[in-house]
C-alpha cells in the first residue's frame, strides 16, 4: 500500500511538474526550429526557456565555431539560427549566410533596447542578448588575509600572485586560459590591446615591435606562477581550479562568474570577487577585449521558419526570463540589476577596455597566434623568433586567402 | 579465364577504386598546387554593436547575385609546398649558425616530421617484439584459460582511439589519479603535462598499449600453425627454448611480422589521435595534425584547402619511402616463390 501511494505521488508530481512546463512559455509554437551555439551558462538559459514553447532542437557546443558557416551554408541550412559572437558574427557576414531582422524586429522585438541590436550598414544582422569580456577573479579572503589590495596593474598582480605564493596558502597563484589554440591567441590579444591600439597596418600586421614583445614578455611572467600545465587550460580547466580552491587569482571570463557562487560544484562559494581587468600600462587600458553574444537567423530556411525562430528567440531573451537568472552573464537588458557576478565585466567595460577587432584579417591573426605562442612560453623560442614566425605565418595565411 | 570474363568481374571493384581513391587523391594533389580563395573587395562599413557605432574599412568577400561568396582557385606552382617546408628558412639556419635544432623545429614542418618519424620508429619495436612474448606466453597455457586471456588482452584494441588516450590523459593531468599516486610515491610535485617530452612518452605507451593486441591476435595465429613435428625434432636434437624460437619459430612466422610492421608503418606514421586526445598540440606535433590543422574553418569562415593538400601529399610520399624496404622484401620474396 505504502509502495503504491508512493508512486502515485511520483506520478502526480510528473503531471503537475509537466503542466508548469507547459504554462512557463505562452506562445505555442508549430514549426520545427533548430539553433547552433556555444554551450556556456547563458546559452542554457535562453535555449531552456525557448525549448517550453515546442518543436524547439538547441545543439549546445563550446566547438560550435567549426561549424558554424559550414552548416549555414548549405541551403536549406542545417539550423534556423545560431548563437554567435562578436568575432563568429563576422564569418557569417561575410558568408552571407544570414538575413537582415528589421523587419521581423518591428513586429515582434517590443522588449529589445537599441543596444541590442547589430546593425551593419544600417540593416539589423544580429541581436546581442549580453557582453562579455575576461575580467579579474580574486579570493578575497586570501588577498584580505595577506593584505593585498586589488591589484590594478600587471605589475601588481605579479607583486599579488608573488606574496601568495610565499604565503603557500593555495596550489598556484594564478589560473589563466592558456590552452594552445584559441585561448591562447585570445590572451595574446588582450594583453597586446593593454599595450598597443591596433594589430594591423592595412592589412599587414604590426605585431613585431616593443608592444609585442612587452606582451610575450608579460604572459611569461604571469605563466611562472600558474599550474606547469597551463598550456592544456582552458575556461572551464580555470573555473574548476577556483572552484576546488586551487588558485586564488586569474583573468577569466564573465560568463563564467556565476558558477563560482553554485553550490553544487563549488568549494569556495561567496569568496571569489570581481573586478576590472588589470591593466598592463599604467594609465592605459585594461588588457582585455569586449565581445557580445547574440542570435542570428540563416538566410536559407523559409520566412515562415524565420519568423517562428525570431518569435522563439524573443522568448528566451524575454527580460523575464533574463532576470530571473541575473548571474548566469551581463545580459544587455536594462530591466532588472545586475548581478554581483557581473561587476567585473561592467567594470573592465567602463575603464575602457577595447571591443574585440572582429574581422578576416583579425580572425586569421588570432589563429597564428594561438599556434605560435606555446614555443615561447615553454621557451623553445626566443621571443624575436616567435614574433618573426608570427609575422611570417600571418603573412602566408593572409596571401593564401587573398587578403595580401 | 576469358578476358572478357575477368574484366565483369573486375570491373566493379575497378570503378569503386578509381571513384573512392584514385578520383579522390587525384583531386589533393591538384588543389596542393593552387590557393583557393575568395573574390575580396574593400569596402567601409558602418558597425553598430552594443559598445557603439564605428565606421571601418574592410576587406570582405564579394558575394554573387544568391548570396554566395564567389570561390577563385588559382594556380600557384608548388608555393604551397614552399610554404610548409620554408627551404629558404631552413638553408640560412644551417648556413649561417651551424646546425642549430631549435631554429629548425621552429618550422612546423620539421618539428611535425621528427615527432612522427621518432613516433613511427619507437613504437615498432616495441609492439612487435611485446606482442610476440605475449602470443607466445599464451599460447603454452592451459586450453581453458587460453579464451579469457585472449579476450582480456584484446580490450586496449577494441576502444575507440581517442577516447583510449582522453581516459590515459585523465588518470594523468593536473591531479589525476595516477598522478597523485606518482607523487605521493616519489615525494615530489609532478606535472606531466607541463613539458614536451613527458606528454611524448605518454603518447608513445599509450599507442604500444593500444596496438600490441592486433600483434597479438595475428602472431598467435601464425603460431598455431608452427609443425609441432619440427619442433619436436629440435628438441631431440638438444636445441633450447631460445634456439626454438630463433630458428623455426620466427622464421616460420617473419611473413607475418612484416605485415605486422607495414600495417603499424602505415597507422603511427598518420599519427593523430594522440595528439587531440593528450591536447599536446603546444608542445608536439604530427604531420595528420597539421593537415586537420590547415583544413579546420577558423574564425573569418576560411580554411586552408592548399595547404592542407600540399601536407596530404608530403605525408603520403613519406608512407611510401618508409615501406620501400618492407614492401620490396616481400616483393623479392613473392618473386622466389614464384621461381
Amino acid at each position: 500500500m505504502k509502495k503504491i501511494l508512493v508512486l502515485f505521488a511520483i506520478f502526480t508530481s510528473f503531471f503537475f511538474l509537466a503542466g508548469t512546463n507547459a504554462k512557463a512559455c505562452e506562445l505555442n509554437n508549430s514549426v520545427p526550429v533548430t539553433s547552433l551555439s556555444a554551450g556556456f551558462d547563458a546559452w542554457k538559459v535562453v535555449t531552456s526557456a525557448m525549448e517550453e514553447c515546442g518543436n524547439f532542437t538547441p545543439t549546445l557546443d563550446q566547438e560550435y565555431r567549426d561549424k558554424l558557416v559550414a552548416s549555414l551554408e548549405s541551403n536549406p541550412s542545417q539550423f534556423t539560427m545560431a548563437g554567435v559572437s562578436a568575432s563568429t558574427n563576422v564569418s557569417v557576414l561575410d558568408a552571407g549566410v544570414t538575413r537582415p531582422l528589421d523587419d521581423l524586429v518591428a513586429k515582434y522585438g517590443d522588449s529589445l533596447q537599441d543596444n541590442q541590436k547589430i546593425v551593419i550598414d544600417g540593416k539589423i544582422m544580429a541581436i546581442a542578448m549580453m557582453t562579455n569580456a575576461q575580467h579579474l577573479f580574486y579570493r578575497e579572503d586570501i588577498l584580505s588575509d595577506l593584505g593585498i589590495d586589488i591589484p590594478t596593474t600587471y605589475d601588481e598582480l605579479l607583486k599579488a600572485a608573488k606574496v601568495i605564493k610565499d604565503a603557500g596558502v593555495v596550489d598556484y597563484p594564478l589560473g589563466g586560459t592558456f590552452k594552445s589554440g584559441w585561448n591562447l591567441g585570445e590572451e595574446f590579444v588582450n594583453m597586446y590591446l593593454g599595450f598597443a591600439d591596433s594589430f594591423f597596418d592595412g592589412n599587414m600586421p604590426a605585431v613585431n615591435n616593443n608592444d609585442g614583445y612587452e606582451t610575450l614578455k608579460m604572459m611569461k611572467k604571469l605563466t611562472e606562477y600558474m599550474d606547469p600545465e597551463y598550456l592544456t587550460s582552458d575556461s572551464t580547466y580555470v573555473q574548476q581550479q577556483f572552484q576546488q580552491g586551487k588558485i586564488a587569482l586569474a583573468n577569466l571570463w564573465a560568463s563564467r562568474a556565476g558558477a563560482m557562487d553554485n553550490a553544487e560544484e563549488s568549494t569556495v562559494v561567496g569568496l571569489v570577487k570581481f573586478a576590472s581587468a588589470p591593466k598592463a600600462k599604467k594609465n592605459g587600458k585594461p588588457a582585455s577585449t569586449l565581445w557580445w553574444d547574440g542570435v542570428v537567423i540563416a538566410k536559407n530556411v523559409t520566412d515562415e521558419e524565420a519568423e517562428a525562430a525570431f518569435k522563439l528567440a524573443m522568448v528566451g531573451l524575454d527580460p523575464a526570463n533574463l532576470g530571473a537568472n541575473p548571474e548566469a552573464a551581463p545580459w544587455l537588458s536594462n530591466a532588472f540589476d545586475p548581478a554581483p557576478s557581473n561587476i567585473g565585466a561592467i567594470l573592465t567595460a567602463k575603464s575602457g577596455a577595447a571591443p574585440y577587432p572582429a574581422s578576416a584579417k583579425m580572425s586569421t591573426l588570432h589563429g597564428v597566434l594561438g599556434a605560435a605562442i606555446g614555443d615561447y612560453l615553454t621557451g623553445a623560442a626566443t621571443a624575436k623568433a616567435t614574433l618573426e614566425k608570427i609575422e611570417a605565418d600571418y603573412i602566408t595565411a593572409a596571401t593564401e586567402k587573398g587578403l595580401l | 579465364m576469358k578476358k572478357s570474363t575477368f574484366l565483369v568481374f573486375t570491373m566493379p571493384s575497378f570503378i569503386m577504386m578509381t571513384l573512392f581513391i584514385a578520383l579522390p587523391l587525384l583531386i589533393v594533389l591538384i588543389q596542393s598546387f593552387q590557393f583557393n580563395q575568395d573574390v575580396l573587395e574593400t569596402i567601409e562599413r558602418e558597425n553598430c554593436d552594443p559598445f557603439g557605432c564605428k565606421t571601418e574599412t574592410i576587406t570582405v568577400p564579394v558575394l554573387d547575385e544568391n548570396g554566395n561568396k564567389i570561390k577563385n582557385n588559382i594556380w600557384v606552382g608548388f608555393q604551397n609546398y614552399k610554404n610548409i617546408l620554408k627551404f629558404e628558412q631552413l638553408s640560412s639556419v644551417i648556413s649561417n649558425d651551424g646546425f642549430e635544432w631549435s631554429k629548425i623545429r621552429s618550422i612546423d614542418f620539421y618539428k611535425a616530421l621528427r615527432f612522427t618519424l621518432t613516433f613511427t620508429f619507437i613504437t615498432l619495436p616495441f609492439v612487435i617484439i611485446l606482442g610476440l612474448i605475449l602470443a607466445l606466453c599464451v599460447n603454452v597455457l592451459i586450453n581453458r584459460l587460453k579464451g579469457p586471456i585472449i579476450f582480456i588482452t584484446l580490450l586496449p584494441f577494441i576502444i575507440t582511439p581517442v577516447i583510449g588516450a582522453l581516459s590515459i590523459k585523465w588518470l594523468f593531468i593536473g591531479d589525476g589519479i595516477l598522478t597523485l599516486f606518482l607523487e605521493n610515491i616519489l615525494d615530489k610535485d609532478i606535472a606531466l603535462f607541463s613539458q614536451g617530452w613527458t606528454i611524448e612518452i605518454l603518447m608513445l605507451f599509450y599507442r604500444v598499449w593500444h596496438t600490441i593486441p592486433f600483434a597479438f591476435v595475428i602472431f598467435y595465429a601464425g603460431l598455431q600453425t608452427v609443425d609441432k613435428e619440427k619442433i619436436e625434432a629440435a628438441f631431440v636434437d638438444g636445441a633450447n627454448r631460445l634456439q626454438r624460437l630463433r630458428f623455426i619459430i620466427i622464421p616460420h612466422i617473419m611473413p607475418l611480422i612484416v605485415f605486422v610492421a607495414l600495417i603499424h608503418l602505415m597507422d603511427s606514421y598518420r599519427v593523430f589521435d594522440e595528439i587531440v586526445g593528450f591536447s599536446a598540440s603546444g608542445f608536439r606535433i604530427s604531420l595528420q595534425w597539421m593537415t586537420y590543422d590547415f583544413l579546420r574553418i577558423d574564425d573569418s569562415g576560411t580554411r586552408s584547402i592548399g595547404r592542407a593538400s600540399a601536407t596530404s601529399v608530403l605525408t603520403m610520399i613519406g608512407i611510401i619511402i618508409i615501406l620501400i624496404p618492407v614492401l620490396r622484401r616481400t616483393f623479392k620474396e613473392q618473386k622466389e616463390k614464384k621461381l
